[in-house]
């Protein structure tokens, strides 16, 4: 009976869902456990419906052997959630600029920013990482997924632990530590989806055909193994009760702080850049279809950076109670993170030196070449804003917004679009995109949007920063916190602006992938050849 | 151990430790021998998939 | 085999790799955090210092759960303008009993590590209805449904027992009497001398401007009300905490 254990398991974690809602004396948990039924339910007689009672066997798998199902899947949720989480943050822009737009309780700001950085991060770049592991690990271990089905369950659980989280946001359950909201119970099945996840890609190298493992899985197993430390750690807590939605953290004050922003800073250095960098070291040399630059600087580029990354999380905490040795250290460690980022951006670059031409012709490199351009940038102005002068200003202020979404929607968007555009037209078999024009205008778009809300946000950043410090003649305080607010308007109109761009491009990779799926390709004049010359009408 | 000795430690010894292990980690990575190795595990992604 | 071999091992050996990634990631980490353990003087010795009273740990629950930290710091830093604005530059003592941290990373609004004793009840619970009524040009969201909400209180003791594992010194006195302290601190005409002498410098009374019932507004303006009020500057000794 095929699915027959998935569909058994799936409905025995919905009842229990309902006796959660049940039994708990906590409302919001009740709430949360009604979610988790409706969603479990859904999916049990989605599986019952696919059922099957013939004996196992038959044709179920891809023809070169690899398991790309849960890569399909993975690169259409990751299109979907992408879109999804750019609208909501042009709903929180939208929300600054025009503080009526706030709904309470539930669409306040306070609960869906926390909706946006979640469905971007997790959601939009969890999916990227996942989906794009699987196939890399696959090709470059010569080797199909180990476990089975148990890259479905890393999928689908992932899937669930979005709607968990982004569910519980809005009804008010998080621990509030930042990056990382969900409550207790969420945490912990992450925690299991993400030990499958380990399982799964680590069992794939093990039983591998190449004797040698390739950088990309280099990036993808360290980002794996150092968010589940850090996870567990960041995570720990102790529940008010067992059908309680509410707990508190195990650290207090100072010492939860620094393991908040150890978390913090590593979600950005090994989630959002370690394995990003798996995607770049893999991605950019097949697209290009040159070897990466420089193999040996890969190695240096990989152990330098994992272990100087994980040290920068107090830069979060300059000038805090946090004592000076750890902030200095911090410091430190974070300036000279610069030399392997840059190593990395230098690594990803050259390996398109002598096909240079590439940029004109195939909008896809294009991209990501941007991606990479906007990786060195973001990881310059990192280390700068992380010396404790500059963060004296920066703290606090949009010049951090500004700055994460440069390496956000920059590098961790732009790889992730150009890592999609390769895979569609692999996964689907199908001869080429939709359209490549269509990807020259998302490239545009994005581009530009990533230009006017980084510059904006900048701009906002530094003059909140000197308003806030600045004295006149008689030794007063010139400003009054609320005109500080005041004079931010124009520039929360403006970084709405950018958003809404990038946010069209996404719109148009959507439509362009599902056209690839569905196996339309538009007719169109191959960029950067000349137009064929006009024929005479028969 | 007191804080004092430890940050003594750290900005001497330690360091140094450290700045030599980066440095053999850089020669060791860029040794002539490695230059065939890495050229070979460089063109895995190019193989046919 | 030679040292120049074992990077090759690596290379070939997944379990060697994943092993190596670990502890190359674990160092950072350990050589950071853990010394904040046990450096004595991470924590400044203060006076004042008491873990929350039952309603107050209510409306911090609250400002937790409508994520008032995305958007407030309670973190004071020691700038000349920060301290004329806010006040005396926050100490980690003052967060010693907060399971989790506050501190905050972004300032769409002012800080509130020391807001308490600054506006009346009253104010707040204006701001807290409609923002820009008391100040046109915030962005704040309306929190008016707080003052229809009434404040769950039959679990409050649970939640100080929570807070006893997690290292928070609340005695068994203070757990058993837990939602009395509570109902009795918002009650204007309580008898308060207990929860006086178990939460000292506690503020007392009908928070919300509705008397006959006990909302979340009134747990989160108790709470808004005493941060930054408990330690006693006039006892503390800067040079002495000095790191």
């Amino acid at each position: 009976m095929k699915y027959g254990p998935e569909t058994i398991g799936v409905s025995l974690a919905a009842f229990l869902a309902l006796l959660g809602a049940a039994f708990s004396g906590d409302d919001l948990f009740a709430a949360h456990m009604w979610v988790a039924f409706f969603t479990l339910a859904a999916g049990a007689i989605l599986l019952l419906r696919q059922v099957s009672f013939a004996p196992a066997g038959g044709k179920t798998e891809d023809e070169n052997g690899y398991m790309d199902g849960p890569v399909r899947y993975g690169t259409i949720a990751t299109v979907f959630w992408g879109v999804v989480g750019f609208l909501v943050g042009i709903v929180v822009a939208l929300q600054l600029a025009y503080p009526d737009l706030n709904i309470e309780p539930w669409f306040n700001f306070g609960r869906m920013r926390p909706l946006h950085t979640s469905a971007v991060i997790f959601a939009f770049g969890g999916n990227a990482l996942i989906a794009t592991s699987f196939y890399v690990v696959q090709r470059t271990s010569r080797a199909r997924l180990w476990g089975g089905n148990l890259a479905w369950f890393v999928f689908w659980g992932y899937q669930f632990f979005i709607i968990m989280a982004a569910t519980g946001y809005l009804l008010g359950i998080t621990d509030s530590r930042e990056y990382a909201e969900p409550e207790w119970y969420v945490d912990l099945f992450l925690t299991v989806v993400w030990v499958a996840y380990l399982l799964v890609f680590l069992g794939t190298i093990l039983i591998r055909k190449e004797p040698h493992i390739y950088v990309a899985n280099w990036f993808y197993l360290s980002f794996i193994v150092t968010i589940a430390m850090l996870h567990v750690v960041n995570n720990l807590a102790v529940p008010v009760g067992f059908l309680d939605a509410k707990s508190y953290s195990l650290f207090a004050g100072v010492q939860d702080a620094l393991t908040q922003w150890w978390y913090g800073h590593n979600a950005v250095g090994f989630f959002l850049t370690a394995g990003f960098l798996g995607m770049m070291y893999y991605f950019v040399p097949k697209q290009a279809e040159r070897p990466v630059y420089s193999y040996r600087l890969s190695i240096v580029h990989f152990w330098s950076l994992i272990f100087l990354y994980i040290w920068a999380g107090p830069h979060h905490l300059h000038y805090t109670a946090l004592p000076d040795w750890a902030q200095t250290l911090g410091m430190v460690f974070s300036i000279m993170l610069w030399m392997p980022s840059w190593g990395g951006m230098i690594n990803g670059l050259m390996t398109l030196s002598g096909a240079w031409d590439k940029l004109r012709t195939d909008p896809i490199i294009r991209m990501m070449v941007m991606a990479i351009a906007f990786y060195g940038m973001s990881t310059f102005e990192g280390p700068v804003m992380s010396i404790k002068a500059v963060n004296s200003l920066s703290h606090y202020t949009d010049w951090t917004i500004g700055h994460v979404h440069s390496g956000a929607l920059g590098w961790v968007g732009m790889i992730s679009f150009g890592a999609i555009y390769f895979l569609v037209p692999k996964l689907w078999n199908r001869e080429r995109l939709y359209s490549l024009r269509l990807v020259t205008w998302h490239f545009w778009l994005a581009t530009l949007g990533i230009v006017v809300y980084a510059a904006v946000m900048w701009v906002s950043g530094i003059q909140q920063g000197l308003m806030w410090r600045e004295y006149d003649d008689q030794g007063f305080l010139v400003y009054s916190f609320a005109e500080s607010v005041a004079a931010m308007h124009p520039y929360y109109v403006m970084r709405v602006l950018g958003g809404v761009l990038y946010l069209i491009g996404a719109l148009i990779m959507a439509y362009n992938i599902t056209m690839t799926i569905l196996g339309y390709s538009r007719e169109e004049q191959p960029i950067g050849q000349a137009a064929p010359a006009a024929q005479p009408a028969e | 151990m007191d804080y004092h000795t430890m940050r003594e430690f750290a900005d001497s010894w330690m360091l140094l430790a450290m700045t030599v292990f980066f440095i053999g980690v850089v020669i060791f990575a860029f040794r002539p021998g490695s230059k065939k190795h890495a050229d070979n595990a460089a063109q895995i992604p190019l193989k046919d998939d | 085999m030679g040292i120049m071999d074992k990077h090759a091992a690596i290379e070939r050996n997944a379990t060697l790799l994943l092993a190596g990634s670990l502890v190359v990631v674990s160092i950072g980490g350990i050589v950071e955090i853990a010394p904040l353990f046990y450096l004595e003087n991470t924590i400044e010795k203060v006076e004042g210092m008491r873990p929350y009273s039952p309603l107050e740990l209510a409306g911090r629950n609250i400002y937790i759960r409508e994520g008032c930290y995305v958007c407030h710091s309670q973190m004071i830093r020691p700038f000349r303008d920060e301290v004329e604005r806010y006040g005396h530059y926050s100490l980690a003592a003052e967060s010693m009993y907060d399971h989790p941290f506050q501190w905050g990373s972004k300032r769409t609004g002012p800080d509130l590590a020391r807001v308490g004793d600054r506006y009346s009840n009253d104010w707040h619970v204006q701001h807290l209805i409609e923002p820009r009524s008391v100040v046109p040009e915030s962005i704040m969201p309306s929190y008016a449904f707080l003052a229809s909400s009434p404040l769950e209180t039959d679990d409050i003791s649970a939640h100080l027992v929570a807070n006893q594992r997690v290292g928070v010194p609340y005695t068994e006195e203070m757990v058993e009497n837990a939602k009395a302290d509570l109902l009795a601190q918002a009650d204007p005409d309580a008898d308060w001398s207990g929860v006086e002498m178990r939460y000292p410098k506690a503020k007392f009374g009908d928070f919300d401007g509705d008397p006959n019932a006990l909302t979340e507004m009134d747990a989160l303006v108790a709470y808004l009300q005493m941060l930054g009020t408990l330690v006693d500057f006039s006892t503390y000794d800067e040079t002495a905490a000095q790191r």
